[in-house]
C-alpha cells in the first residue's frame, strides 16, 4: 500500500466521523418534527404531499398499522415497477427501444428495487429503458431507503416512549425522510457528479469509431441522478451494467472516494440521530463505535488478503478484475464499504478479489447488514442484535434483561430471533437448494469452492438486501430470478415486520430509571459484548458454509491451487 | 426445615434418588417441556436405531455405538440435574407430610362441637383448639389467646403467641397450641393450606416457568432451530464440495454426524440445567427460611430497586432506650434522674425500663416499689400523651410528676401555672434535631430536665446500605416519627430516603408512585394495615407473625419474621438470574471451539491431495488424533460439562454485592472468555484419553 491509499483510508474514516453528527443532528430535527433550515426551502412539497395522499401528519398508529401501511405502499411499488417492466416497449423514453422484460426478471428486479437490494439480475443499459430507470428505479431507490429510515424511527418511539401503544405515522416518517434527507442530498451530490463528468442525458445511445477503426456503441442517460441516490440510499443498482466500475458511472478517483462516503453517511450519521432521539447521544456512539471497529476488521483482513503475496501469483498486484483507475486500496475499500451497508454497488469483480477478501464481503452481508447497514435497516438490524445481547448477557448483572430502560421480555426475544431465523433460512435453504439442482448449478462459471461462494454469494447478497454480486453467477434465469426475489423478500419483511412488533411492544412498557444496578450499553465492555454476539450468533451459524467455500479456495490457493 | 438442618450439597440418597428420577424423565411428554434437551432425545434416539440396524445389517459401527451412548448420556445428564435440584426440595417435603398427621379437628357447629378430619373442614368453619391440639388448617383467631409451637414451621422452638384481633391473630396449620384455649375460623381450603403450599413449592410440583425462564426457553430455542438449518443444510453444501472433489456421494456426512454437531451446536448446557437453576433459587430462599409463593416473585426480587423498610426492628433496634439526662436550670441531673427513675418504676414499657436502668447506672439511684411509697402510677394514654406517679410527701401533700412529650408537658405545666423555660425548648428542639425523641419530665409546676431517649440503629446496618446502593438500590425507611426525628435516623443509618409521619396509605401512594415512575419496588409488613401495600409492591414480604391478610397479600412470607430478610431475598434473586445469564454465556461461547473440533473432522477428505489429508485440516488447531475422536470428543464434552456445572447451577455463581458493571466484567471473565477456552481445553485432553 502506498502512503496516499493509507492516507485515503484514514481520510474517509475521519470524515465519516466528522460528518456523523453533522447530519444526524439536522436528521433528530426532521424527525422530532422539530424546525429546521430545509422547512422554508421544501416545506411545501410536504404539505403537498399529505394532501395528495390525504392523510393527517400528526395522526399517529400502533405497531400493526404502521406495518399494514408499510406494506401497502410497498405493495404498490412493486405492482407499478413489475407491470412498467413489462410494457416498458410500449412507453416512452425508449430511445433505444428496449423491449419487455421477461415475467420473471420482472418479478426479480420490482422486488428488488423495492426491498432496497437492487440485485440486478439484468444489465441497465442493454434491457431498461430511460423511462423505467428514471419512474421506476430511481423513485424505488428513494422510497425504499425511505422505508428503512421509516422502521428504525419507529423503533426509536419504541424505545423512548412509554406506556402507548403509538409508534408514529408512516407516511410522515416516509414523506419527511425523502423529501429533507434524501432528496437534497442526492441533487447535491448528483450535481457534484456531474461536475466529474457523469452523463446526465436523454440522448440516444452514441456510435463511437475506436482508434482499432471498430464501431463502439456508447450507452447515455440520465445516470448522474439515479447514482446519486443509489450511493446514498444504500441501493446499488447501477445504470451501467458494469456498475461503479463504468467510466460514465463512476469516472474519477474523487467521484469514487465520495460514492464511498455516501454509502455510509446516512447509515452512521442514523446512529447519533438515533442517540438524540432515544436521549443519549452516548448511545449512539457506542453504537457507531460497534459497527467501525467490525468495519475496519474487515477492511484490514480484506487489505491484507489482496496486499499479500501467495502461491499463485506471488508478489504481483491482485488487478484481476479491478479497474486502473482505482487500483487495490480503493476496489477494497470500495467493496468492504458497500457490503457493510447493504449497498451492493461495485466499482470492481468482487468474484476476482482473493478468497479471504470475497469471505469478508460475505460475512459482512451474512451478520445480517448491520455494519453501518442499509439506510435504517442496518440500525434496526443493530437493535435485534443489542436485543440479543442485552438478553444474553444482561443476566449477568442479576437483573432481568433491560435496554434504555425497557424490560427485554419473551416478546421481544421471539421477534429478535424471528427476525435472525429469517435471514439465516434464507441464506441457508436456498444455498443447499441451489448447490445441489441442476438448474442452480447450470449458472455457474467456475468451479470447486470458488462455484460454492458464487452461490452462497449470491443468496447472501439477496437475503441481505445488498445487491451485489460475485459476478460469476448467471443468475437471470427462472430459477434464480424467483428464488433470490423469494430470499430479498425474507430478508427484507422477514425483519422489518418482527422489528415493528418490538417497537410496538416496547412502547407499550414502562422505562425503568436506570442506576448503578442497570446494565449499561454505553461503555466500551458493551461495545465488546456487542462484538461478540454479533459474530458468534450471527456468524457462527455460517462457519460450516464458509468453511466449504472462502476458507478451503483459500487454503488452497496457499497450496497453488486455483479455481 | 430451618437454616439449622444446613444441607450438604450431595446426600448420598439424594444422588441415588435423583439418578433413578433421570431415568424416569425420560418419558417424552417430560422432555418436550425442554425444547434443547428434546432435540437431543430425538438425536439420541435416531442414532439408537441406526445402530440396531447396522448389527443388522452386519455393518455394526462402534463410532456410532459410542455417539448413541453419550447422546444418551446428555438427556439424563439433564435430567439428572433437574432431579437433584428436586430431590433436596423432596427430602423437606417428606418431613413436612410426617408432621401432618391425620389431625382431628374439634368444630364448632350451632355450638354444638364435633369431631371431624381436619381434611373435611371447608373455609369458614369454626373450630376449637385446646391446650395439645394440634391446629387442624390455617385460620384465624376469633376470640381468645395462646401460645402456639410453630416449630413444625419455622424450626424455632420458642412458643408464640396468638390471640384474636390485632396483628398476630393469624394461625397454621400443623403447629400445636401449648397452652390456653382459641376459636379459630377456617381461612382456607384443603389442598391449598399453607403447608400444602410449601409442600408443592419445594417438591417443585407446581412449579411454572418463570416469565425470564420462558424468554430464555424462547432464545434457546431459536437457537437451536438456526443451528439446525446450519445442520440440516451441510449435506447439500458437502454434497456440492464432494462433486468438486471428485469423490463419490457415498462419502457425504453421515446422520450420526450430523446429529453430533446439531447436539454440539444447541445450547444443551443451558438447557440442560435451566430448571435446576429455577428451583435451586426457591431452594436457597426456603434456606433462608422464606417461602415464595411463585418463582416469579424471586425473578421479581432481583430486579427490585426501591426497598421500603420500617424503621423499627429493620433499621433500629425494636426499641428507644434512655441515654442522658439533661437538667433544667436549678436542677441537678441526679434530683432529674430520681424524678424520672420514680415516675418509671411501674412503667413496663421498654423505655421505662431503660430509664430505671440509666439513672442506676449512673447516679446508683436503686428502684422502690411504688406502693410503698403512697404513689400512684398513671399510665400512659393517647390522649394525655405523658405518663408518670402521683405521690403524697410527708406532708401530706400531693405531687405529680410527669414525662411525656414537649407539647403534653408544656400544658401540663402550664395548666399548673408553671411555665416552660426556654432552655428546655433548646434542648428538645435540638435533641430532636439528633434524631433522638426528647421526653421532658415535670414536677407540678416546674420543669426538670429532659430525658434524651435515643433510637439504636442496628449494628452493621449501614454498610448493609452502602451495599445495597452500590448495586443500586434505594432504601426509604418509613417511621411514625417527626420529620426531623426521621431526618436524623436516616443519615445516622444511611438511608437514602425516608417517609416520616408515615401511614398506611402514604406508603401504598409511594408504593404507587415509584412504579409509575419505572420502579420495582419490595416492602416487608405484618399487619392487617400493610395488606395492600404488600399486594401492590412488586415483592411483599409478610411475616409469619402477621396477620392472615397480609400473608395472603404478598408474594413471600419469612418465617423468621426478621425484616432485614427484605435484603436477602433481593440477593437470592440477583444471584439466580446472574447465574443464568452466566451459563447461558458459557453454552453460547462453547460452540466456537466445538467448531473447530468437528468442521475439520468431517471435511478431511474434501479437496484432499495425494496424501489424503484435505486442505480444511489446518483448521484442526487442537491437533485432535482422529476425525472420529474428535466428533467423540466434543460430544463427551457436550455431556460432561453438564455434569460438572451441576454444583454451579445449583449453589449459584458467586455472589458479591458490587455495581452491574463489576459484576458484568467478572462473569464476562469467567463465563464468556471461560467458556470460550475451556472447551478447547477440555476436547482436547478427551481426545488425549481416547486416544491413549
Amino acid at each position: 500500500m502506498t502512503t496516499i491509499d493509507v492516507f485515503q483510508i484514514l481520510l474517509f474514516i475521519a470524515l465519516i466521523i466528522g460528518l456523523t453528527p453533522i447530519l444526524g443532528n439536522y436528521m433528530n430535527k426532521v424527525f422530532a418534527g422539530n424546525k429546521h433550515f430545509m422547512l422554508p426551502v421544501l416545506g411545501w412539497l410536504e404539505k403537498l404531499c399529505y394532501k395528495f395522499i390525504k392523510v393527517n401528519p400528526d395522526e399517529e398508529t400502533n405497531w400493526k398499522k404502521y406495518a399494514i401501511g408499510l406494506l401497502m405502499f410497498n405493495l404498490i411499488g412493486f405492482v407499478f415497477l413489475f407491470l412498467i417492466q413489462i410494457f416498458q416497449a410500449y412507453l416512452p423514453m425508449n430511445p433505444a427501444h428496449l423491449t419487455n422484460i421477461s415475467w420473471h426478471s420482472a418479478f426479480n428486479t420490482a422486488v428488488s428495487f423495492m426491498t432496497n437490494t437492487n440485485w440486478q439480475g439484468y444489465a441497465g443499459e442493454t434491457t431498461m429503458s430511460y423511462f423505467v430507470q428514471m419512474i421506476g428505479l430511481t423513485v424505488q431507490n428513494f422510497v425504499s431507503a425511505a422505508t428503512g429510515i421509516a422502521v428504525i424511527l419507529a423503533v426509536i418511539r419504541g424505545i423512548s416512549r412509554k406506556s402507548t401503544d403509538k409508534i408514529g405515522n408512516f407516511w410522515t416518517d416516509l414523506c419527511r425522510s425523502t423529501i429533507y434527507v434524501l432528496l437534497p442530498l442526492s441533487i447535491l451530490f448528483s450535481i457534484v457528479l456531474v461536475g466529474q463528468g457523469m452523463v446526465q442525458n436523454f440522448n440516444a445511445y452514441e456510435t463511437a469509431h475506436t482508434l482499432k477503426g471498430i464501431d463502439q456503441t456508447l450507452p447515455m442517460g440520465p445516470a448522474a441522478s439515479q447514482i446519486a441516490i443509489k450511493q446514498l440510499g444504500t441501493n446499488g443498482g447501477g445504470f451501467f451494467n458494469a456498475n461503479s466500475a463504468h467510466p460514465f458511472e463512476n469516472p474519477t478517483p474523487f467521484s469514487n472516494f465520495l460514492q464511498i462516503l455516501v454509502i455510509f453517511l446516512i447509515p452512521a450519521a442514523l446512529t447519533y440521530t438515533y442517540g438524540k432521539m432515544v436521549g443519549s447521544v452516548r448511545q449512539g456512539w457506542c453504537i457507531f463505535t460497534a459497527m467501525l471497529i467490525l468495519f475496519i476488521a474487515g477492511l484490514s483482513i480484506s487489505l491484507y488478503a489482496e496486499y499479500s503475496s501467495n502461491a499463485v501469483i506471488g508478489n504481483l498486484s491482485h488487478m484481476e478484475g479491478k479497474e486502473v483507475r482505482f487500483g487495490v486500496a480503493n476496489s477494497v475499500l470500495f467493496s468492504v464499504v458497500t457490503t457493510d451497508a447493504s449497498c451492493g454497488a461495485v466499482n470492481a469483480m468482487h468474484d476476482s478479489f482473493s478468497p479471504l477478501a470475497g469471505m469478508v464481503c460475505i460475512i459482512n452481508m451474512m451478520l445480517g447488514e448491520i455494519i453501518f447497514g442499509g439506510v435504517g435497516a442496518g440500525l434496526y438490524g443493530m437493535v435485534v442484535f443489542i436485543i440479543l445481547t442485552v438478553f444474553i448477557a444482561g443476566l449477568m448483572v442479576g437483573r432481568t434483561p433491560e435496554y434504555l430502560g425497557k424490560k427485554i421480555g419473551a416478546f421481544e426475544v421471539q421477534m429478535a430471533i424471528i427476525a435472525n431465523l429469517a435471514t439465516s433460512f434464507a441464506i441457508l435453504v436456498f444455498t443447499a437448494w441451489a448447490a445441489v439442482s441442476s438448474y442452480g448449478l447450470s449458472g455457474l462459471n467456475n468451479a470447486g469452492p470458488h462455484g460454492f461462494s458464487e452461490i452462497l454469494y449470491a443468496f447472501t447478497s439477496a437475503a441481505g438486501n445488498n445487491g451485489s454480486a460475485f459476478a460469476g453467477l448467471n443468475a437471470n434465469t427462472l430459477f434464480y430470478n424467483l428464488s433470490l426475489g423469494v430470499v430479498m423478500l425474507i430478508g427484507r419483511f422477514g425483519v422489518i415486520i418482527p422489528v415493528l412488533a418490538i417497537a410496538g411492544s416496547l412502547a407499550k412498557k414502562n422505562i425503568t430509571p436506570s442506576s448503578v444496578g442497570t446494565f449499561r450499553t454505553d461503555n466500551w465492555l458493551f461495545i465488546g459484548l456487542l462484538i461478540g454476539v454479533i459474530l458468534i450468533v450471527g456468524g457462527l451459524t455460517y462457519f460450516p458454509a464458509l468453511s466449504l467455500g472462502p476458507i478451503i479456495e483459500h487454503l488452497l490457493m496457499n497450496n497453488g491451487i486455483i479455481f | 426445615m430451618s437454616t439449622k438442618q444446613n444441607k450438604i450439597l450431595f446426600d448420598k440418597k439424594i444422588l441415588i434418588e435423583a439418578a433413578k428420577e433421570s431415568v424416569k424423565k425420560l418419558k417424552p411428554a417430560l422432555l418436550i417441556k425442554n425444547p434443547v434437551i428434546f432435540i437431543v432425545a430425538i438425536g439420541s434416539v435416531l442414532t439408537t436405531i441406526i445402530v440396531i440396524a447396522g448389527i443388522f445389517n452386519g455393518n455394526f459401527s462402534s463410532f456410532n455405538l459410542q455417539i448413541a451412548i453419550w447422546l444418551w448420556f446428555t438427556v439424563l445428564f439433564a435430567n439428572f440435574s433437574e432431579a437433584i435440584a428436586e430431590g433436596r426440595g423432596k427430602a423437606q417435603a417428606e418431613s413436612l407430610r410426617n408432621s401432618r398427621t391425620q389431625t382431628k379437628a374439634r368444630k364448632l357447629t350451632a355450638n354444638q362441637e364435633i369431631l371431624v378430619l381436619a381434611t373435611e373442614l371447608k373455609k369458614g368453619d369454626v373450630v376449637i383448639c385446646e391446650t395439645g391440639d394440634v391446629i387442624p388448617s390455617d385460620g384465624e383467631v376469633i376470640e381468645g389467646i395462646a401460645s402456639v409451637d410453630e416449630s413444625a414451621i419455622t424450626g424455632e422452638s420458642a412458643p408464640v403467641i396468638r390471640e384474636s384481633g390485632g396483628d398476630r391473630s393469624a394461625v397454621t396449620g400443623g403447629t400445636k397450641v401449648i397452652s390456653d384455649r382459641i376459636l379459630i375460623r377456617i381461612t382456607t381450603e384443603q389442598g391449598n393450606t399453607f403447608i400444602d403450599r410449601m409442600i408443592a413449592l419445594v417438591e417443585g410440583a407446581k412449579r411454572q416457568k418463570t416469565p425470564n425462564e420462558i424468554a430464555l426457553s424462547i432464545l434457546l430455542s431459536g437457537l437451536s432451530i438456526i443451528f439446525l438449518l446450519a445442520v440440516v443444510t451441510l449435506p447439500a453444501f458437502f454434497g456440492y464440495s464432494l462433486n468438486a472433489s471428485g469423490l463419490p456421494m457415498s462419502q457425504n456426512l453421515k446422520l450420526p454426524v450430523l446429529i453430533a454437531l446439531l447436539v454440539c451446536l444447541i445450547p444443551t448446557t443451558i438447557g440442560g440445567l435451566l430448571s435446576a437453576i429455577g428451583i435451586s433459587g426457591m431452594d436457597r430462599l426456603i434456606q433462608r427460611n422464606v417461602i415464595a409463593t411463585s418463582g416469579r416473585a424471586i425473578e421479581a426480587a432481583g430486579d427490585v430497586d426501591v426497598l421500603l423498610l420500617d424503621k423499627t426492628g429493620t433499621i433500629t433496634l425494636g426499641n428507644r432506650m434512655a441515654t442522658d439526662f439533661i437538667s433544667g436550670e436549678g436542677v441537678s441531673a441526679e434530683e432529674l434522674a430520681d424524678a424520672a427513675q420514680f415516675s418509671s418504676l411501674s412503667d413496663e414499657t421498654p423505655e421505662g425500663r431503660s430509664i430505671v436502668i440509666l439513672a442506676k447506672e449512673k447516679f446508683n439511684i436503686r428502684g422502690r416499689e411504688v406502693h410503698q411509697l403512697n404513689a400512684t402510677f398513671i399510665p400512659f394514654t393517647a390522649q394525655s400523651r405523658m405518663s408518670g406517679v402521683d405521690y403524697i410527701d410527708d406532708e401530706n401533700k400531693i405531687h405529680q410528676i410527669r414525662k411525656g412529650s414537649s407539647e403534653a408537658i408544656r400544658s401540663f405545666v402550664e395548666n399548673n401555672n408553671g411555665f416552660y423555660p426556654k432552655i428546655i425548648q433548646d434542648t428538645v428542639s435540638e435533641l430532636a434535631r439528633q434524631g433522638a425523641t426528647p421526653l421532658v419530665v415535670a414536677e407540678d409546676n416546674k420543669v426538670l430536665g429532659v430525658i434524651h431517649l435515643k433510637d439504636i440503629v442496628k449494628g452493621g446496618i449501614k454498610q448493609r446500605f452502602a451495599e445495597l446502593r452500590k448495586m443500586g438500590i434505594k432504601t426509604v425507611m418509613i417511621t411514625g416519627d417527626n420529620t426531623l426525628t426521621a431526618a436524623a435516623i436516616a443519615a445516622e443509618a444511611g438511608v437514602d430516603d425516608f417517609m416520616a409521619e408515615a401511614t398506611p396509605e402514604d406508603k401504598l401512594r409511594r408504593i404507587r408512585e415509584e412504579q409509575a415512575n419505572g420502579h420495582l419496588v419490595g416492602m416487608i409488613g405484618d399487619g392487617t394495615n400493610d395488606a395492600p401495600a404488600l399486594a401492590q409492591a412488586d415483592i411483599g414480604i409478610a411475616m409469619n407473625t402477621g396477620t392472615q391478610a397480609a400473608r395472603e397479600a404478598g408474594n413471600m412470607v419469612d418465617l423468621d419474621s426478621n425484616p432485614t430478610k427484605l435484603i436477602e431475598v433481593v440477593e437470592v434473586g440477583k444471584q439466580l438470574l446472574m447465574t443464568r445469564g452466566a451459563l447461558t454465556t458459557f453454552s453460547i461461547a462453547n460452540d466456537v471451539a466445538k467448531y473447530f473440533a468437528i468442521i475439520p473432522a468431517i471435511a478431511i477428505s474434501l479437496y484432499a491431495g495425494k496424501n489424503g489429508t484435505g486442505p480444511l485440516s489446518a483448521l484442526n488447531i487442537m491437533n485432535l488424533g482422529s476425525p472420529q475422536s474428535a466428533i467423540l470428543s466434543a460430544v463427551i464434552f457436550n455431556a460432561i460439562i453438564i455434569i460438572l456445572l451441576v454444583p454451579l447451577a445449583l449453589k449459584g455463581v458467586r455472589y458479591k454485592p458490587v455495581s452491574a458493571n463489576v459484576a458484568l466484567s467478572r462473569n464476562l471473565l469467567i463465563y464468556g472468555l471461560g467458556g470460550l477456552i475451556a472447551p478447547f481445553i477440555g476436547i482436547k485432553l478427551i481426545d488425549i484419553l481416547i486416544n491413549f
